[in-house]
Formats: C-alpha cells, sequence, structure tokens
C-alpha cells in the first residue's frame, strides 16, 4: 500500500510519521459519482435544534446547581485598594465570593470578583454589598485621544503605541505618485464591533472529587478550554472532560475557559456544589472580545490605464487593552509601490479577540472604497479597474459572474443618477483567506454487528454543521445516508482535536472522516469477505447494500453477480463478534488552502432621511470540493448578514470622557434584523480537485466596503466611515449640496 | 435588580392604599412591564414593591367610541391600538405609531397608560453608573457626549428625547389624559400633562404621586381631519426613533384649515411647534408652503455636537407628512 507523510503532535511536539493509505483511497468521489457529497444535506441536528430539544451549556441544570456571576469595574481605569466581601459572603443563598488578583483595573466592565449563590438575584444582590476602594486613574477611550500629546497611558510600563513604528517599502512610492493620473488621499475608519454570541460565553462546573471536573461550555474549542483549566486549576488534562454538544456562535471569541470559566471552576470547588457561569448580555459585550477598530491613512495612485502604481498607509488600530489590530492593505490587489506603517494603539477598552476573519474585514473596508475612488475618478468601470490590478484569476471569474447576476451592466454608471429621492446604486468588493486543514483532528468509525454505524471525533460543532459533515463523508464511503452515521463529538475523551478558528475545521476534519470510512470499509470487507466465501477486494458498498463481482476486483467495469447482493444489516451481522473500529487521520491532498471570493450588493438611498436599504447581494466564493452544499450557502449567508451589520449598523459606543461602554444592550447595539436583509444570491465557483477548504470566514469580509460603494454609486455620498448611518450619508449629502452651490 | 415584593390587587380601593405615600420610589405600579423591568433591571429604580395593575376589573378597558370621541383604557396594549378598526378609521397617527413602535412582542405586553409614562431611552440616563441631573445628579453626561440621540430643543439641564412613538400622534389628536387618585378623577390635556422636566420635578409628566393613568380620550374630529405619523430609525424596525413626526390637518378645498405638528425625537417631551402650524392655517397648500414651515418648525433648534443631523431628517418628514395628508383635496362645504 501507497504510504504518505503526515505530522502529528506527540507530547506537544510535531512529529513526521507515515501512514498507509489503501490504493486510490487519497482522492475524492468526483462529485458527477459521489451519492451524497457536493448534495444538499439537511443537517443531522435541525431537528434537535428546530424542537428545542438540543441542549445548550446554558441549558445544563443540575441538582444543587449554583449560579455564578462576576462583579465588573465601573471605571475604565482605576487601582485598587481594597476589596471587601465581608458582609456579602453573609448574604442568604451566598456560597462562595472569590476576589480575583488584580491590583489594577483597565476598562469599564474589568472583572474583579467572582461570586457563586443560589440565584443570579443573590449572587448580584451580594456584589452590591462587596465594597471596593479604587483610585481613578485618566484613561483613553479613542485612538485620538491615546495618540494625544501628553495623553495618559493605558500600561504604566509601555506607550499606548509604538513611537517608532517599522515603515515597509516596496519600490519607490515618492516617484510613482509623481508620474501617476489619479491620486487620492483619504482617511478611513473602521469601529470597534463586538462578536454578539447569542449564547454568551460561560460554562457549567461540576466536580467530582477533588480533581475530577466536568465541564459543559460554550466553546468553539473543548481541547483548549480543557488545557486552560487544567493549567490554571493544577490538575491533569485527563481528569477533565469538556462538552460541547451544541453552541450558540463563537465567530472566534470561544477557543479558551476565559476568567470567567476558571472562576465557574474555582467557585464550584469552593462551594462543593456545580456552578453554572453564564456572562450577562452586559459583560458579554464588555469582557468576551471583539473587533478592532481601525483609523487608516491612505495615499493611493494610479495611473491612465486604471493600474494602480503607488499605495502608501499610515494605519492604526486599537483592540482596546489587547493588541492584534492589524489588517491588510492594500488586501487583494497588486501595487507595486508601497508604503506601510501599522501601529497598534492601546485604550482602555475591553480587549480584542479573534472575529471572524481577523483584520480582513477593517483592512478590506478602506482598500475598495479607495479602489472605488480612483476608478471613479478616472473614469474607469469599477469592476473593470478591479480585474485589472487584481492577480487571482479566479477572481476575474468571479467578478464577472458576479456583475452578470447582479445586473451590472445596466446600471447607469453616472453616480446619483436615478431621479426622485429614493436612489439606487451597486458597489462590489473582493475577498481572500486561507482555510486549509491539518493533522489535529482524528476521526473513528465504528461498525457494529447490529449495522449501526458512529463517528467519533473530539472536534466540536460551533454551529457550522461539522456533525453532519462528517457523517456525509462516511455515508458516502460507505454507501450509506447521513442520517445512518450516528456521530459523537464535541466532548475531549472522543480524542484530540483542533479548535475551530480560522475556517480549519472542515478541511481538518474531512479528509481524517473520509480515511476512516476508508479504513472502516477495508475492516469490513477483509472480516466478511471469507465469511461470504469470497475475496476482499470482490466487495463494494453502494447504496445500503453490499455488492459482489463474479470473481474479478470490484470498481467501474466489474461484472457483478448480483443473486450475492445483501444489505448492509446482512452484512454487517456476518461480523458477528468483530466489530470494525477504524481510525482515520488528515493526509495531504484531500484538502488545500487558500480561497477567493466577490460580493456584489444593490442598495437603495433615500437621500432625504440617509436610510440604506440593502436590495440585493449577490456573493460569489470557492471553497474547493462542497461537502454540504446548503450548509455552505448558510454559512455564507450567514457571512453575509453579519457582514451587513458591519457595514451598516454594529458600533461599541464608549463615552469619550469616561471611556464608559454606554450602548452594552440591544436597545443601543444595533445587529441587522430581517428587514435589513436583501435577497442573497449564492454563487459557487467550485473546484473539487482542489479537496475540501473552509468558507467560515471569507463572507463576512466585503460587504463594509461594497455597501460603502453602493451608496456612492447610488447617491454621490462618499462615506469613508462605518457603520454607514443616516447621520453619516445626511452629513455627506449637505456637502455635496455645498459644493454644488459653491461652484 | 433589588428582589422586592409583589401585590396583584382586585380593586382600585385596595391598589390606592397600596400605592399610598411611603416615599418616593418605594411602591410602583406595574402595568405592561416593558419599561419599569428595564429600568429595574439596569438598577434605574429599585422599588421595594410593585402593584400589578392588571387584575383591576374597575379601569376602563379597550377602545370605545363614545359621542364625546374615543376613549381608550389604560391598560389597552399597543397591539390592540395597531388592530383597532375604529382607530385606523379615526386616527390613523396612532395606529402608524403603534405599529411602528417596538416589536410585536413588545407591543403585545406594552399598555398606553405605560406608554405615556416610559422614561426617556438616552444612555446616560440608563446607565447605573452616571448619576445624571434626571437621576438626581448636577449635570448631564451626553451634554458634552456621545450625544448622537439627544435633544434639539427644551434641553438643559436634560438633554434626553422623548421616547414614545405614541404620544407625540395622540398630541397631534389633542387627546387628554384621565387619571384618579383616592381623591378623586381629574383630566388634563396632553400638552399639559407632559412638561419638561425642572428642578423641583425630575420628570417628564405632571402625574401626581398616588395618581394613575386610567384612560385617555382622543375628542371626535370634524369629517375631513387626517393625521398621520412618520419616524427615522436607523434600523428599519426595532429602534427607538431617531426622530419623528405627527401631523394632523383639516383641509377645506385646498385651505388648511386647521392642523397640530408634533416632533418626537427631539426634546426630553414631544414637541408641538405651533409657530410652524401658525404659517400652515389659512394657507393654501402648494408652492414651497410646507418647505418654509419645515424651517420655521426647526428655527429655534440647538444641536448639540453630534445631532445636527437631525434637522434636515425633521425637514424632510414633516415635509413628507404634510404632503401625504394633502395630497388629494377635501371638496369645501
Amino acid at each position: 500500500m501507497p504510504k504518505v507523510k503526515i505530522t502529528v503532535v506527540e507530547n506537544g511536539f510535531d512529529k513526521e510519521i507515515e501512514v498507509e493509505v489503501p490504493e486510490g483511497s487519497a482522492s475524492w468521489t468526483p462529485p458527477s459519482e459521489s451519492a451524497v457529497l457536493g448534495k444538499r444535506i439537511v443537517r443531522l441536528d435541525a431537528p434537535e435544534k428546530v424542537s428545542g430539544r438540543a441542549k445548550y451549556t446554558y441549558d445544563i441544570n443540575l441538582p444543587g446547581l449554583l449560579h455564578g456571576y462576576i462583579l465588573q469595574s465601573p471605571l475604565a481605569h482605576a487601582r485598587i485598594k481594597s476589596i471587601d466581601i465581608s458582609r456579602a459572603e453573609k448574604m442568604p443563598g451566598v456560597k462562595a465570593i472569590i476576589p480575583l488578583d488584580k491590583k489594577e483595573v483597565f476598562y469599564h466592565g474589568d472583572e474583579l470578583v467572582g461570586i457563586a449563590a443560589t440565584s443570579m438575584n443573590a449572587a448580584e444582590e451580594a456584589g452590591r454589598a462587596i465594597k471596593i476602594e479604587y483610585e481613578p486613574l485618566p484613561h483613553v477611550a479613542y485612538i485620538d485621544q491615546a495618540l494625544a500629546k501628553g495623553a495618559p497611558q493605558v500600561f504604566s510600563d509601555r506607550p499606548n503605541a509604538n513611537p517608532k513604528p517599522e515603515t515597509r517599502r516596496e519600490g519607490d512610492p515618492a516617484a510613482a505618485f509623481k508620474g501617476a493620473k489619479a491620486t487620492v488621499t483619504a482617511t478611513y475608519e473602521t469601529p470597534v464591533i463586538c462578536h454578539v454570541c447569542l449564547e454568551p460565553h460561560g460554562l457549567v462546573a461540576q466536580w467530582n472529587g477533588d480533581d475530577e471536573l466536568t465541564v459543559w461550555a460554550s466553546t468553539q474549542g473543548v481541547h483548549s478550554v480543557r488545557g486552560d483549566l487544567a493549567t490554571a486549576l493544577n490538575i491533569p488534562a485527563s481528569k477533565i472532560n469538556v462538552i460541547t454538544h451544541h453552541m450558540g456562535g463563537g465567530f472566534g471569541s470561544k477557543f479558551g475557559a476565559g476568567v470567567e470559566g476558571v472562576m465557574a471552576a474555582r467557585l464550584a470547588k469552593k462551594a462543593g456544589a456545580p456552578v453554572k457561569m453564564m456572562m450577562t448580555r452586559r459583560h458579554e459585550f464588555h469582557s468576551s472580545g471583539n473587533r478592532p477598530s481601525s483609523l487608516q491613512r491612505i495615499k493611493a495612485a494610479a495611473d491612465a490605464d486604471g493600474k494602480l502604481v503607488a499605495w502608501e498607509i499610515d494605519g492604526y488600530g486599537s483592540g482596546g487593552i489587547n493588541g492584534g489590530a492589524g489588517y491588510p492593505s492594500p488586501y487583494v490587489y497588486r501595487v507595486p509601490n508601497q508604503s506601510r506603517t501599522m501601529r497598534d494603539v492601546f485604550t482602555n477598552g475591553g480587549g480584542a479577540r479573534a472575529m471572524r476573519a481577523p483584520g480582513h474585514p477593517q483592512g478590506s473596508f478602506a482598500t475598495e472604497v479607495m479602489v472605488d475612488e480612483l476608478a471613479y475618478q478616472l473614469g474607469i468601470d469599477p469592476v473593470e479597474f478591479r480585474i485589472k490590478n487584481d492577480p487571482n484569476e479566479l477572481r476575474h471569474r468571479q467578478y464577472r459572474l458576479g456583475a452578470e447576476a447582479i445586473g451590472w451592466a445596466n446600471r447607469n454608471p453616472k453616480p446619483g443618477a436615478s431621479n426622485g429621492a429614493k436612489k439606487r446604486g451597486m458597489g462590489l468588493g473582493a475577498c481572500t483567506w486561507g482555510g486549509g486543514g491539518g493533522p489535529s483532528t482524528p476521526v473513528t468509525v465504528n461498525i457494529h454487528p447490529d449495522g449501526s454505524v458512529e463517528a467519533i471525533s473530539g472536534t466540536q460543532d460551533l454551529g457550522t454543521g461539522t456533525r453532519t459533515v462528517i457523517a456525509a463523508i462516511i455515508a458516502e464511503e460507505l454507501g450509506l445516508q447521513p442520517n445512518q452515521i450516528s456521530t459523537k463529538i464535541g466532548e475531549t475523551r472522543y480524542g484530540p482535536s483542533g479548535g475551530s478558528g480560522g475556517s480549519t475545521t472542515c478541511a481538518s476534519v474531512s479528509p481524517a472522516a473520509k480515511m476512516a470510512g476508508v479504513f472502516a470499509k477495508q475492516q469490513l470487507f477483509e472480516k466478511i469477505a471469507p465469511k461470504l466465501g469470497v475475496k476482499p477486494e470482490q466487495l463494494a458498498l453502494r447504496d445500503g447494500k453490499i455488492r459482489v463481482t463474479q470473481g474479478g476486483p470490484a470498481g467501474k467495469d466489474a461484472k457483478w453477480d448480483e443473486s450475492k447482493t445483501i444489505s448492509w444489516k446482512q452484512a454487517a451481522a456476518r461480523l458477528g463478534m468483530e466489530e470494525v473500529s477504524a481510525r482515520g487521520q488528515w493526509i495531504p491532498g484531500l484538502s488545500s488552502s487558500g480561497v477567493a471570493g466577490v460580493q456584489f450588493i444593490e442598495v437603495e438611498v433615500d437621500t432625504e432621511t440617509g436610510r440604506v436599504q440593502p436590495l440585493k447581494v449577490v456573493a460569489v466564493h470557492d471553497c474547493g470540493l462542497v461537502i454540504n452544499r446548503m450548509a455552505t450557502e448558510s454559512q455564507i449567508n450567514g457571512g453575509v448578514i453579519a457582514g451587513i451589520g458591519f457595514a451598516l449598523l454594529e458600533e461599541r459606543v464608549l463615552d469619550r470622557n469616561t471611556a464608559r461602554f454606554l450602548n452594552d444592550h440591544f436597545v443601543d447595539y444595533k445587529i441587522p434584523g430581517t428587514y435589513e436583509m436583501p435577497e442573497i444570491e449564492v454563487i459557487f465557483t467550485d473546484q473539487p480537485e482542489r479537496g475540501v477548504i473552509g468558507i467560515g470566514e471569507p463572507p463576512v469580509i466585503p460587504l463594509g466596503g461594497a455597501l460603502a460603494n453602493a451608496v456612492y454609486h447610488a447617491c454621490g455620498a462618499r462615506i469613508r466611515s462605518l457603520p454607514v448611518t443616516p447621520n453619516k450619508v445626511l452629513a455627506a449629502l449637505k456637502g455635496l449640496r455645498q459644493q454644488d452651490t459653491g461652484l | 435588580m433589588k428582589t422586592f415584593e409583589y401585590d396583584s390587587p382586585e380593586t382600585l380601593e385596595e391598589t390606592f392604599s397600596l400605592l399610598g405615600p411611603d416615599g418616593e420610589g418605594a411602591t410602583r405600579p406595574l402595568a405592561g412591564g416593558t419599561d419599569l423591568l428595564t429600568l429595574m433591571k439596569a438598577d434605574i429604580v429599585s422599588p421595594d414593591r410593585l402593584v400589578n395593575l392588571k387584575r383591576l376589573g374597575e379601569l376602563p378597558s379597550g377602545i370605545k367610541e363614545t359621542g364625546d370621541g374615543v376613549t381608550l383604557g389604560a391598560l389597552t396594549t399597543l397591539t390592540e391600538i395597531e388592530r383597532s378598526p375604529l382607530l385606523r378609521r379615526r386616527c390613523p397617527a396612532l395606529t402608524e405609531a403603534a405599529s411602528l413602535a417596538a416589536t410585536p412582542q413588545l407591543r403585545n405586553m406594552a399598555t398606553i397608560g405605560g406608554n405615556l409614562l416610559q422614561r426617556p431611552r438616552c444612555w446616560y440616563y440608563r446607565n447605573s453608573l452616571f448619576h445624571c441631573w434626571l437621576k438626581g445628579g448636577d449635570d448631564c453626561p451626553a451634554c458634552d457626549g456621545q450625544n448622537q440621540y439627544h435633544a434639539l430643543f427644551g434641553g438643559g439641564p436634560c438633554y434626553a428625547v422623548h421616547p414614545s412613538d405614541l404620544a407625540p400622534a395622540l398630541l397631534a389628536l389633542d387627546a387628554e389624559v384621565i387619571l384618579k387618585s383616592r381623591n378623586g378623577e381629574r383630566r388634563v390635556s396632553l400638552s399639559e400633562f407632559f412638561a419638561l422636566p425642572e428642578e423641583g420635578r425630575r420628570t417628564e409628566t405632571t402625574i401626581r404621586e398616588g395618581e394613575l393613568v386610567t384612560a385617555l380620550r382622543i375628542p371626535p374630529h370634524p369629517e375631513g381631519t387626517r393625521s398621520t405619523y412618520l419616524k427615522a430609525m436607523d434600523r428599519k424596525v426595532w429602534a427607538f426613533a431617531l426622530v419623528g413626526v405627527a401631523a394632523a390637518v383639516r383641509l377645506e378645498g385646498k385651505r388648511i384649515e386647521e392642523v397640530r405638528l408634533v416632533l418626537n425625537g427631539v426634546a426630553p417631551v414631544p414637541w408641538r411647534v405651533r409657530e410652524a402650524e401658525g404659517e400652515l392655517i389659512g394657507s393654501e397648500v402648494g408652492g414651497e408652503l410646507f418647505t418654509h414651515v419645515s424651517e420655521t418648525a426647526l428655527k429655534g433648534a440647538r444641536p448639540l455636537e453630534h445631532n445636527a443631523y437631525k434637522i434636515p431628517l425633521l425637514k424632510t418628514l414633516i415635509r413628507r407628512a404634510l404632503e401625504t395628508l394633502t395630497e388629494t383635496e377635501v371638496p369645501s362645504g
């Protein structure tokens, strides 16, 4: 049998090993021949979810369960002089109080004291009874405040921003600007936005004795939660089982146990009872991460042919008390002469975490608007302008497909050309992402003599349909239907797995599931062939049946002995006491990395009220081989919805004077609703030959820029700051009118 | 939220005795709870006791037409208002306002009495960490803060805006409020019911301690009176108004005989613009009339740092509301 080399993690170190794979198995069945893969597969857990039977962490109730609560800082920056919990400890219903070891708080909402009580209300009341003495310190809420001369420092041992950042240069921007036909200088801004997981962060912790812990966590990484807990609590990882059967959204913010998770376990131990610690919505807004803001000063130029010749960016971003606020620029476009400076800026705001395509939505917004500005200035069609400057050939095809679907050719290219107060316009943006897989997550397949099949893996489903992906792949391999595979995932005891982030889950798990199916089939054939009086290679599985050849090996051109065909159940029964159990690893060749995407949007702008209504989005994407077409479309729809939120509504508002979070609730932090939803048309440019690639992040990226460009095309108002609110549209239109009368 | 006692009396007498004079805010009446409970959860008010009004048989209920106009019981829900064919016929502004308020779930719970008494949605007021003037403090943090949703008129010391969509519509419809207390019943016009908060009364209404709103009465309007409510939001639904305009107009031929024009989202109380009304009365519809009137209506506006966009927005809504109401002539005589 041929061998392939793969890297596995052993005792914390990468190790290269060789695994044997059966001839011909290291490639996917072509879509034209597959029975299951690439079709529209209803999620296996859909009935559970829509009927409310699916148990999320929030739904876990145990006898004697206590409610956990974390008291947060009311100040954006302060030294903690003392914490007095004596009165709170004596309050009715209060079972445990643990102050965090902190000398200083750095943002409004910074966590201070954990409380476990018999009810949430009792816990909150205890919180009110805790006396904390603060020494208020000066603070900064926004990038401009943090960069001002003499600004207060967020951290006493570091400046708010690197005073001497590195400038990366390619080519000769200064010379290129001199020879350019069109030059635009503009400042673009995107706000901090929050993940808004509908199920907040949190977990339920239950101790069994002193060192055994069971945890139900809302997480996208059961193993990283286990690792965090083992380290923080100083117990062996082998004694912890983390369970996530269903979870309500993570978007990059739910990898670790978090302050709240470790606190829940500590409180549970101290109180001698299980503790449920789910963040309140307010706590969730404050402390569970966010997408950093950006402030992008860009000067860019193109020549008369519409080729970008120079790009200069002085970029800033703030992830509050965390770094990681960088973003790509000029994103997907090729510019020969560049100068880029990027600075992370500390502010007294909740810390950023990875959020669906970290950095890309910010970089895409400014890049796409700038590119649009140059295209209009040169009088070049924005689609053609992009094709001239985008080196990716697949995207060239996607631009054409998207333009066709949205009716780009029918539009009047002149901005603001339509009559009346309500004007329509179109815009677009591009995206790229990795989404590759790796050998983090093996899958085991067991076939029982009663014909039932289970697939077991330590991965988790963060809502993308991983359970169904695994079942579908194994079903394809065994000639069964996905609902015949019982998939057990979302527990650390099911084996190792990486976290579900970076759009890597599908590309990591699918090859492992495929190989598990291949090996299971091989074992099954080896075990039952002697009992059927044939050779293993004479057997084939399809449509719930086992077929036997007349003598030669099974395959496309085989001659079948139909009299020997038996059902799957009959075949499994021949196993007798010998169950099949096969483990599959990720191998190269079944997945790859690097996707392309383009989104177009048509909007209607009411130029008298400033309201922007999205009418239609065309989302053209590729993700290699599509496993479940319906779930992939859902994934793209979800990305578009989040993209509309970023483009149109979402913004964390801190009070400039106190750095307090003002809209830490759904009344004022607005997420899109049904009425903001346009018609969404998803177009796939399948590339099955490349294998599986993730699609989680790319669809969230392009709409910020695409929508702002569509608003410009509709009414001539150039919006360089997200979200595109009525306020900004009216201000931009007023600016236009002043220009008009000034001429 | 502080723990509290809960009573659910069945008679008004018992209710009044429970509401009794036992200190400010200690006992609060509870109807739909869509405002009060959010205030309690945010630790803005912390009553010791809630007195449920929903089991009071004596409160007038529902929407009724009498010789004296239309009466709405205080416990009438926004959903009932939205769905009432009578109101749709008699006072469309109210129907439209109800259908644009909040969400269907909230409208099922929210009552018209509570709607008039709801407190501002100012994000400083709603945050217990800011001891703003309206909550007994010294100043208004919105004044030099994040004031994109704040007042253009009547601001200072408080710059919050009134959150109700129905109140401006009711003002445009010239409604009055019926209040009851131990001492009996009194009726006040809505224009007196709402009053800018002041030093001795840091609320938006003149309701007295121990009083309950029991009903609203919309007087009969002469044949041909039309009304409408327009609302601008930053999301299509489920948002408090950036601004709103309620208007009621009676035309004869092309001449405007009577008009009431009320702005929303611009002041701590619904804001009637009488000078603009004056320009309309007796004028013939057409030409630049509505543009002039919208200028007049916004003449005294004093925008803060971030809310000047409300001015063009209001001008548009005023013009659109008046255009809608005067699109077709009313045959004179």
